[in-house]
């Protein structure tokens, strides 16, 4: 007989009255680290992509090797939003240190998909109880103690596949394209997700009202994650040199970064045209970034906030003696150690000012993984073109999650290689100033070291200089200098990737955010406009100088508010330093910092307060 | 001897000694450091070293100013404190066809660099690390540094409480494959002890002893000059025969330990001290260690390691710079971002 748990009689026959929801629900998968499930929530974020259904994929995982409790959500949205949701629809509850409260957290009406053995339904009475005996199953099918623990993951891919009604074509599809070479472990983990969802045609009765139903809204997209949409784009924009330090949330930018280079960069005799080096510390890692920067390489470094901290000594030098440098910083909450494998955007004030002095940086603020592709390449050409490190800044949220996009577009302008006096140049000049503005653009030329001419050499230091470089403490030299600085840096502005403006020119009041907040921001604009009326205009910065189009989105609003992802409002203190004092009192705040991505409801709930709707 | 005795106007690639000179050293006049630089100008000149070839660099203190006082033909990077060695693991990544000769001095190594010291031995990376060992902070008015012997005293009567680091003994056991010591003081040796550093392969130590006349140079220092000149014991007597020399000279069998270098030149260290094979690694630690017990400053060759490969080697890089590669071989091309765009579909 069926034996789908409904938990009260009342849910009996309510596909009838309640409606059903296609395509715009969430799916909690509620299990323990190192338990291998990640896969198996891929195949299953992949399955409904395969069905067409725009989706996106968070793991919210525990700075921790193994044993404790992991949850990654899946959103289907119809309508192609991405953000976190509050609380998810359908639970698959594996881990029994959590299930009860998993279960107490399902809103009214949810689902639970579950380990028989766990006996969930004494929980609750407003939701529908689906048991699947995922040990029982996993041990007829799989001999093997030691891969137990990973076919079992497949059971309830397919057990939760047969329930939303996705169709096991698509999962076999996208299981044949993992397991391409091997056939063996295709055949085992399909076997697996057959027998999950078998068990569901047979024993369980669908009675809630979640489905997927196909699509066609993600022909020719591709599901990526930022980091590796990063390391992508440090590999096609030609870097070189990487000098790394491992740490949470950067590390998967480098490991892409070198699979791609492995992959790409081999000349048929086998030599590598790139170097990758872990090195013994952040510290080191910067610096052997500048210095393979200042002898012609495109060089690169990922990190977080501890690997920020320790490289501002470094940044400094790099700014002050004009060398480029790409540093990946993937956000995650702080202050110290704080919380490794949450999300947040509270280093930008720090990295836009990163060291001591007068140090100010370039830093590009991608806001989804096709951005981390294209502002990375535009990173490196500005780090050589403005001759000074940049900094591109992601968070876990977007660097450690898979996320849907448009299929990125192959560069089409050639590398910007800045302005390198070769020999002949020298030749021809005579000789050159590394530190003189000859073109009026603040930027000096410099010449790489090992260029055969006599008057190629220069002397780099971080002691104040003329501009031939050569130690100075004359006050008139140490002003020019840094007068130059601060004019190469404001000529940024029309360097950088410029806003986007999203909406515009229908309302009085805007808002300003960057990065992930964008995902929750695009959907809040949603609700806004269908639950109180309000239109809201909205624009969403790119890099740090602030092109000159964001002080005029400030200018023609009567208030902005800027969304951020901190707890002191940092972007809109950036702002405020850079916005004439009027504008800069147009400002208001919101701010979310829990080290969960931000979720549209937050946004929506807290404006609709602030402007009294 | 076996170096040129005649300095010849012109070196063996046309240049004469002045493209190898530096600034005015700001330096106290009577520096240790101003000797040294001298002693890099002399080598560099006769081994025919493009100056334009060379890479100097330097972390911060006295001895970290000097580059600016020699070869200024050069491209120089002056960084920050103690980080010279990943600067320059990352200028020689960028461009290994360079010679790159880093100036440090104890406080920039043994001190704040020790970090990135002891990786940069292990990595052997192809470049010479000099020391200029004066065993006090001279830029700061003459604080003990961690190589201060145990028991020597400052001006101030100070003395000083903790062992000192050996850089050499460090060097040797962490993979560096040509580490010795020398004196400021003494020219002949530290030359041949450079121009062998220039033809060697891999990362050189040299931790070259170089009085601070102004806060370290009196009675119970152990780096002065006057401590240096009764207590240096040579373990070897350095010369080197460059490949494009031809002098030959004869020596005893069995007192001279030949090292053929990898640009085909020779090392010839005669042994002063019985037996010392100075391609034995833990009988270079342990000698080192036995003299720091005695109070001995041993100078010469310590070790030689003509065969380990380099980092480069490891890394397996292509021969041309990394970092002027073209585009066409840095950005992979279209079809390779289509390959990858249609995985992830």
């Amino acid at each position: 007989m069926a034996t789908s748990d409904l938990a009260l009689g009342q849910l009996e026959g309510a596909l009838s009255v309640r409606e059903r929801v296609v395509n715009d629900f969430s799916i909690n998968v509620a299990t323990v680290n190192g338990s291998g499930s990640q896969s198996a929530n891929s195949v299953l974020l992949k399955s409904i992509f395969g069905m067409g259904v725009p989706v996106s994929g968070k793991n919210l995982f525990p700075s921790n090797i193994a044993g404790l409790p992991t949850w990654y959500t899946i959103r289907a949205s119809k309508d192609g939003y991405v953000a976190r949701t509050r609380g998810a629809e359908v639970l698959v509850a594996l881990n029994p240190d959590t299930a009860q409260q998993d279960t107490l957290d399902l809103p009214s009406g949810g689902v639970a998909i579950y380990e028989e053995k766990l006996n969930l339904k004494q929980y609750r009475d407003d939701v529908v109880f689906y048991p699947v005996p995922l040990d029982a199953i996993t041990a007829g099918l799989c001999p093997e103690p030691k891969l137990r623990k990973l076919v079992r993951n497949m059971v309830y891919v397919g057990a939760v596949a047969q329930l939303l009604r996705i169709d096991l074509g698509v999962v076999e599809h996208g299981l044949r394209k993992q397991f391409a070479k091997k056939v063996k472990v295709f055949e085992l983990n399909f076997g697996a997700v057959k027998a999950g969802f078998d068990y569901a045609t047979e024993k369980l009765t669908k009675q809630d009202p979640y489905f997927i139903e196909r699509m066609n809204q993600t022909a020719g997209k591709i599901i990526i994650d930022g980091n590796a949409a990063c390391g992508m784009g440090a590999v096609f924009a030609g870097v070189t040199v990487v000098a790394w330090y491992p740490i949470t949330p950067s590390t998967s930018v480098v490991e892409a970064t070198t699979d791609l280079l492995k992959k790409f960069r081999v000349t048929p005799e086998g030599k590598a045209t790139f170097a990758v080096v872990q090195a013994e510390d952040e510290l080191a890692a910067i610096g052997m970034v500048l210095g393979a920067g200042w002898a012609g390489a495109r060089s690169m470094t990922a990190t977080s906030g501890p690997g920020i901290s320790l490289m501002a000594e470094f940044a400094g030098l790099g700014y002050f003696a004009e060398i480029p440098g790409v540093i990946f910083d993937v956000q995650r909450s702080g202050p110290s150690t704080g919380m490794p494998t949450r999300t947040s955007q509270a280093d930008l004030l720090s990295t836009a000012f990163l060291s001591h002095g007068d140090t100010k940086h370039i830093v590009l603020l991608p806001g989804s993984v096709k951005e981390c592709f294209e502002l990375s390449i535009a990173a490196f050409d500005l780090a050589e073109r403005m001759q000074t490190p940049v900094f591109v800044l992601t968070d876990l949220d977007l660097g450690m999650n898979n996320w849907m996009s448009e299929a990125f577009e192959y560069p089409k302008a050639p590398l910007d290689r800045g302005k390198v006096l070769n020999a002949e140049d020298l030749e021809r000049l005579g000789g050159f100033a590394r530190y003189r503005d000859v073109d009026g653009d603040a930027i000096g030329w410099r010449t790489l070291p090992g260029t055969p001419h006599p008057k190629a050499g220069y002397f780099t230091r971080g002691t104040g200089h003329t501009d031939t470089s050569a130690y100075t403490e004359k006050p008139e030299e140490y002003v020019k200098l840094m007068d130059r600085l601060s004019r190469k840096f404001n000529n940024a502005r029309k360097l950088v990737p410029g806003p986007v403006t999203v909406k515009d020119g229908t309302s009085k009041i805007g808002f300003l955010a960057y990065g992930t907040t964008d995902f929750a921001l695009r959907e809040s604009l949603d609700q806004l406009e269908k639950e109180y009326g309000k239109k809201v205009d909205y624009m969403r910065i790119r890099a740090y100088p602030f092109a000159h189009e964001i002080h005029d989105f400030v200018a023609s609003h009567e208030r902005v508010y800027v969304v951020e992802q901190d707890r002191d409002a940092q972007l809109a203190s950036l702002l405020k330093l850079d916005l004439p004092g009027e504008q800069a009192m147009k400002l208001r705040s919101i701010l979310h910092f829990n080290g969960m991505p931000l979720d549209a409801r937050t946004i929506t709930e807290e404006f609709a307060t602030r402007e009294g709707l | 001897m076996a170096t040129a005795t005649v300095t010849p106007k012109v070196n063996h690639i046309g240049l004469p000694i002045l493209e190898y000179r530096g600034g005015k050293s700001t330096l106290c006049a009577g520096c240790g450091h101003n000797a040294i630089s001298e002693r890099i100008v002399q080598a560099m000149y006769e081994m025919g070293v493009e100056p334009e070839r060379v890479m100097k660099m330097s972390g911060i203190g006295c001895s970290s100013k000097s580059p600016a006082y020699f070869m200024s033909r050069a491209h120089a990077f002056n960084s920050v404190h103690g980080r010279m060695p990943s600067v320059s693991t990352g200028a020689i990544l960028a461009n290994h066809t360079m010679t790159t000769l880093g100036v440090s001095g104890d406080g920039d190594t043994a001190s704040i660099g020790m970090g990135q010291f002891v990786h940069m031995m292990r990595r052997n990376l192809p470049m010479i690390y000099i020391i200029e060992d004066n065993g006090v902070y001279g830029l700061t008015k003459g604080q003990f540094s961690a190589t201060a012997d145990l028991g020597s005293k400052l001006k101030t009567g100070v003395v000083n409480d903790l062992p000192g680091i050996d850089t050499c003994a460090l060097a040797i056991q962490l993979g560096a494959t040509f580490v010795g010591r020398s004196f400021s003081g003494d020219k002949r040796q530290l030359l041949s002890m450079l121009k062998a550093a220039i033809a060697h392969k891999g990362t050189v130590m040299l931790d070259v002893i170089s009085p601070c006349v102004t806060f370290n140079d009196h009675e119970g220092s152990t780096k002065s000059y006057k401590f240096m000149q009764d207590n240096d014991e040579p373990i070897n007597e350095v010369d080197f025969v460059a490949s494009f020399d031809e002098i030959e000279v004869d020596y005893g069998s069995g007192e001279v330990y030949e090292v053929e270098m990898h640009d085909g030149s020779n090392l010839r260290l005669r042994k002063l001290l019985e037996d010392y094979d100075p391609t034995n690694k833990a009988n270079a630690v342990r000698t080192l260690m036995e003299a720091q017990e005695k109070d001995e400053i041993l100078t010469g060759v310590f070790y030689i390691d003509t065969k380990k490969p380099t980092f480069i080697d490891q890394l397996n890089v292509v021969d041309e710079p990394l970092g002027q590669l073209p585009e066409s071989v840095t950005r992979p091309p279209k079809s390779a971002l289509d390959g990858l765009m249609a995985s992830l579909q």
